[in-house]
């Protein structure tokens, strides 16, 4: 996929495992968001996406959101100035009662439902992305760094829900800074660098690659 | 002096149903369309033409315009502002096209109708006078005010209130957020533009109605005021809009009774003028990106 004249990723290939976890790791401009964008739609791109036997190359987003990709963006991108509710309704697709499951799931944002989403903790505002995304039912979720610019604590709980939703078999493809983190929590893990896919394997088995850990994991 | 007062409220409802079409395009799409004051010529027309032509009552006209200037905004979306979107292209391309647009559809009714004014048929027309106290009043004007009331109220119910609204205010403050969320922005602008044509086109009808009068510039002196409501009313913001359309309908009034006739097309202007020097974000307007 390209930005007019910038190649931004190259003849990249990898599968996400229906009910488990995928991540992809790799460092800054390594072109993860870009996959995403190129998945969901946003961007055009020449490669193909296919997804339950379904062929969603080149399709609006509106479409692939439709047929069950959903993504909780880099940055967020909640809107600042509707309220909780009016974002997670925005997310919805079916009854209204799911946002009461919401509620119960996430109780901070219940507490703020009628707040401008704005005025949200970057934490909290996370958290409305994350179950914003949900209520549309995604059977694959796509998460970018969703950990990104959180305080430790925060840190440690949104990664509590994602194995939460990993117990309960939400398909998830990760996109993480945090290599460490979505290692552990990964079934299958990519590494990608500078627009490749450098190397593969199970999350367990990158977090022992001694190349994957100086690189990425700090050691 | 009621009489007065009277007439700028009619006036004022006029301008506020032509600006905030015009308001509402400019939320979503950050572009000034151009073609607003020909959709209003356009809603006269077509009123003219379901009476006139094909001999159906006011009545049904009002409705038919709305609906025919609705389905022309959203040609007009097609036409002149989804290719340029697709591009990308800077906001100033979609004025050039919407200014395209309307000389193509002036020459067009030129064309059928000739340049000058005409009238509707004898008695197609509703037209009755009342008398309240000293005063007669025209009463279309007063049903002209009501409708406009309550086609507002029903505006900012829809924008406010529905699925559809919620989703052209997301594309508003976040054209990004709303591509991610699955919402299918062609469709949301289509119907932004149906809302937006269908309400300018009715301003236009009703216009005609009360003035018995149409011709194929008559949106033009509409252009300016739009954009005065605007300012006036802080970008894009609806309510804005509203506020400034009748603050303006009344500082025209007044300036008829107060100054030459002459005067009355720099009103617009000196306000115009003045909101820009005391409050440049306009009276509802906040920070720049601050929409509906
Ligand atoms: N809109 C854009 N226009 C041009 N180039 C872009 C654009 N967005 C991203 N790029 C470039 O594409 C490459 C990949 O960017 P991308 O955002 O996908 O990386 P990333 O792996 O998500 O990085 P980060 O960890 O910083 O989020 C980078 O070189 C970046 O500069
Ligand atoms: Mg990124």
């Amino acid at each position: 996929m390209r930005y007019g004249a910038v190649e931004a990723v190259h003849g990249i290939s990898f599968t996400a495992e229906a009910g488990a976890v995928t991540a992809l790791i790799g460092a800054n401009g390594a072109g993860k968001s870009s996959t995403l964008a190129a998945i969901s739609g946003l961007v055009p791109a020449t490669g193909h996406v296919a997804f339950e036997g379904r062929d969603l190359s080149g399709s609006a987003p509106h479409a692939i959101v439709r047929a069950g990709i959903v993504q909780v963006p880099e940055g967020r991108e909640i809107l600042a100035r509707m309220s909780v509710e009016e974002n997670l309704l925005l997310g919805l697709r079916g009854s209204r009662d799911a946002v009461h499951g919401a509620y119960e799931r996430f109780p901070i944002l219940a507490e703020r439902r009628a707040l401008a989403a704005g005025n949200l903790s970057g934490g909290e505002q996370q958290m409305l992305a994350i179950a914003r995304a949900l209520l549309a039912r995604p059977r694959l979720l796509l998460l970018d760094e969703p950990s990104l610019g959180l305080a430790p604590k925060m840190v440690a709980a949104v990664f509590e829900i994602l194995a939460d939703l990993k117990r309960q078999g939400v398909t998830m493809l990760l996109v993480e800074q945090n290599a460490l983190r979505a290692l552990r929590l990964a079934d299958r893990a990519y590494v990608l660098d500078l627009g490749r896919i450098t190397m593969s394997g199970t999350g367990e088995a990158l977090l022992h690659d001694e190349a994957v850990a100086r690189t990425y994991l700090g050691g | 002096m009621f009489e007065q007062l009277y007439n700028a409220i009619f006036i004022g409802s006029i301008y506020a149903l032509f600006a905030v079409g015009f308001a509402l395009v400019f939320s979503v799409l950050d572009i000034l369309n151009l073609a607003h004051p020909t959709v209003f010529m356009l809603g006269a027309f077509a009123a003219l033409f379901a009476i006139a032509t094909l001999g159906l009552p006011w009545w049904l006209a009002v409705p038919i315009a709305f609906v025919a200037t609705g389905l022309f905004g959203i040609l007009l979306d097609r036409i002149a502002f989804a290719p340029l979107r697709r591009r990308g292209a800077p906001p100033l391309s979609a004025m050039i096209s919407s200014l395209a647009v309307t000389l193509a559809v002036v020459r067009v009714v030129e064309l059928r109708y000739g340049g000058d004014f005409i009238t509707f048929p004898a008695g197609t027309v509703p037209s009755f006078l009342i008398h309240v106290g000293g005063a007669t009043l025209e009463g279309v004007r007063l049903a002209i005010i009501g409708l406009s009331i309550a086609l507002m109220l029903v505006l900012t119910y829809l924008v406010r209130g529905t699925a559809l609204g919620r989703e052209i205010r997301a594309l508003a403050e976040n054209p990004r957020a709303a591509r991610i969320l699955g919402i299918d922005v062609e469709r949301a602008i289509a119907a932004t533009f149906f809302i937006s044509s269908g309400l300018g086109g009715l301003a236009g009808v009703l216009l005609a109605f009360a003035y018995n009068s149409l011709d194929s510039r008559m949106g033009l002196p509409l252009e300016l005021r739009a954009f005065t409501v605007m300012v006036v009313g802080g970008m894009g913001s609806l309510p804005g809009a509203v506020i400034g359309a009748y603050l303006l309908g009344l500082g025209e009034v007044a300036s008829l009774v107060y100054l030459p006739a002459e005067l009355r097309d720099a009103f617009a202007f000196g306000l115009l003028f003045l909101v820009l020097i005391a409050r440049p974000q306009g009276l509802l307007g906040q920070r720049p990106a601050d929409r509906i």
